[in-house]
């Protein structure tokens, strides 16, 4: 299925400044593993240690955040944007 | 020194400082950033001593702030009142129990206009001309009017459904608005990819660490309220969960700086339950939070995937303190609570923290002899709409004598009349 995924300006050098990557997957998670693949340099800012997308990273398909579509095993269709937007918090060392 | 050395920005998880730039992730493994100080150079020019010869205002703790050499305070914001409670205390069964009040902060009547003064101080530092944010209601409120104050353009994004009240109490400062057909999470998230294409100043998105700062002055003058003792209980409502872990670091500093003596708080977090993702993240024990779509009258609390949730959650859990929430009923209870017993007149959100204030108590969280705080942040005439049904208008009478009496007559009754 082809599909577009967007990097933030923050992600580019990992991607030789591409604005957005073209890709084919049937799954965010095989979209993402693409990516990675392709810009191994992601990997760790996509991923944690544990495999799980990082805490501090919104993925989202659309307009939607993919923890409301059952996570990034949600199926993509044809001409489907995939985002990934840093979060942005600011939390206290305070606790 | 100069004061604009005393701090910079630092990665929470891998550490790396980057000096001050307007930017809220770390570039090297995207975590937050927040503002690390050189504590030890703070000491030698940061006296407790000195702050009496100051207004009693947020700036008298300007050592501990991010602000720069040249940093001209314009407006007096914060130094609210800490209300000792007596009614409500009474009505509860505490003997300590505290209202710090934030429904009367100034200018714009909620504590939101703490973070943007620490804001539009790094706005003016990095040079920009127009200033935003993206909002549920009260921080484009305190955006607006300190904007047209300092002379920069405001552009402010709030979801399309936002209460008039606070729609208007932005718009008439001159900002521009923007609303979005989306929750707070959408407008979030749009915020954030604006931030990376224009060089504007938005800021709770690329001015973050340098925002959330003003939020420990609700702490320390919390702290120096109660006798520069810190408290034993604070219970804090939590939207993205700023504000509680920045009550916490307020009260490490002070206890860091020797200003206060250490000791235990417990932090206890206020959701509304139809936007609860923190408290039910604590309640369940979750690892991670998960995200909600909200659905509350509490729309300044209304905040589905909160960006520091997972700051707040590990406060809340490592301090023994707890999370709950409240439903839409008990919120406007609360309200009316907190009106009729203090005097105070506060917003859904503070309807929120009252309501779960009141739930910890009957569970035992929080114990009578002990000192507990509790944190109203906005004023109530921003949400009148949360609450207009509950007092419907009321019969006209003639202007005379005989119309009052028998107005009384048939209210409270002939013999209570007699007795009035």
């Amino acid at each position: 299925m082809p599909v577009t995924i967007e990097i933030p300006t923050a992600f580019r050098r990992f991607t030789d400044g591409a604005p957005r990557v073209d890709c084919s997957a049937s799954t965010v998670a095989e979209a993402l593993d693409t990516l990675t693949k392709r810009f191994p340099g992601l990997s760790r800012h996509v991923r944690d240690d544990s495999g799980q997308i990082r805490q501090f990273l919104n993925i989202y398909l659309n307009e939607e955040d993919i923890r409301f579509l059952g996570g990034e095993s949600c199926a993509l269709r044809e001409g489907d944007r995939v985002l990934l937007v840093p979060s942005i918090a600011g939390g206290s060392e305070g606790c | 020194m100069s004061q604009d050395s005393l701090y910079q920005l630092r990665c929470r998880e891998c550490g790396k400082t980057w000096g001050n730039v307007p930017r809220s992730f770390c570039e090297d493994c995207f975590s937050p950033l927040e503002v690390a100080y050189d504590y030890d150079a703070v000491e030698k020019i940061a006296r407790r001593e000195n702050l009496s010869r100051r207004a009693f205002n947020m700036w008298r703790y300007s050592e501990l702030l991010p602000l720069t050499e040249d940093f001209a305070a314009r407006t007096a914001i914060g130094g609210t009142p800490l209300v000792r409670s007596q009614k409500l205390a009474r009505q509860w069964g505490l003997k300590n129990l505290y209202l710090k009040n934030d429904a009367v902060c100034f200018p714009s009547l909620s504590f939101k206009d703490r973070v943007v003064g620490t804001a539009l101080a790094a706005a003016r530092r990095f040079g920009f001309e127009t200033v935003g944010c993206s909002s549920t209601g009260n921080l484009a409120n305190a955006v607006a009017a300190q904007a047209a104050q300092h002379g920069f353009d405001a552009c402010v994004f709030i979801p399309a459904d936002l209460e008039p009240a606070k729609v208007l109490n932005t718009a008439v400062y001159g900002a521009r608005i923007v609303r979005i057909n989306g929750n707070y999470d959408h407008v979030n998230r749009l915020c954030a990819q604006i931030a990376d294409r224009y060089r504007w100043g938005l800021v709770n998105v690329n001015l973050r660490p340098y925002y959330s700062e003003g939020s420990k002055t609700h702490g320390y003058e919390i702290a120096e309220q109660l006798g520069w003792k810190l408290p034993d209980n604070v219970v804090v409502p939590m939207a993205g969960g700023s504000l509680i872990t920045k009550i916490a670091k307020a009260f490490k500093e002070l206890v860091t700086l020797g200003w206060v003596e250490d000791k235990p708080v417990k932090f206890f977090g206020a959701q509304a339950t139809g936007c609860s993702p923190i408290s039910d993240g604590v309640k369940r024990g979750l690892a991670r939070f998960e995200p909600q779509k909200p659905n509350t009258i509490a729309r300044s609390l209304a905040i589905g995937n909160p960006a520091d949730g997972p700051f707040a959650m590990k406060l809340v859990r490592e301090s023994g303190g707890w999370a709950e929430d409240v439903c839409d009923r008990e919120i406007v209870d609360s309200i009316k609570l907190l009106a009729e017993t203090e005097g105070i007149f506060t917003e859904t959100a503070g309807g929120v923290t009252a309501g779960v204030t009141e739930k910890l108590i009957g569970q035992n969280r929080i114990k009578p002899d002990e000192t507990t705080v509790v944190s109203i942040t906005g004023n109530g005439l921003k949400t009148t709409d949360a609450i207009a049904t509950e007092f419907p208008a009321t019969e006209a009478i003639a202007p005379r004598l005989e119309a009052f009496e028998a107005y009384l007559d048939a209210h409270i009754g002939a013999a209570a009349a007699a007795k009035a």
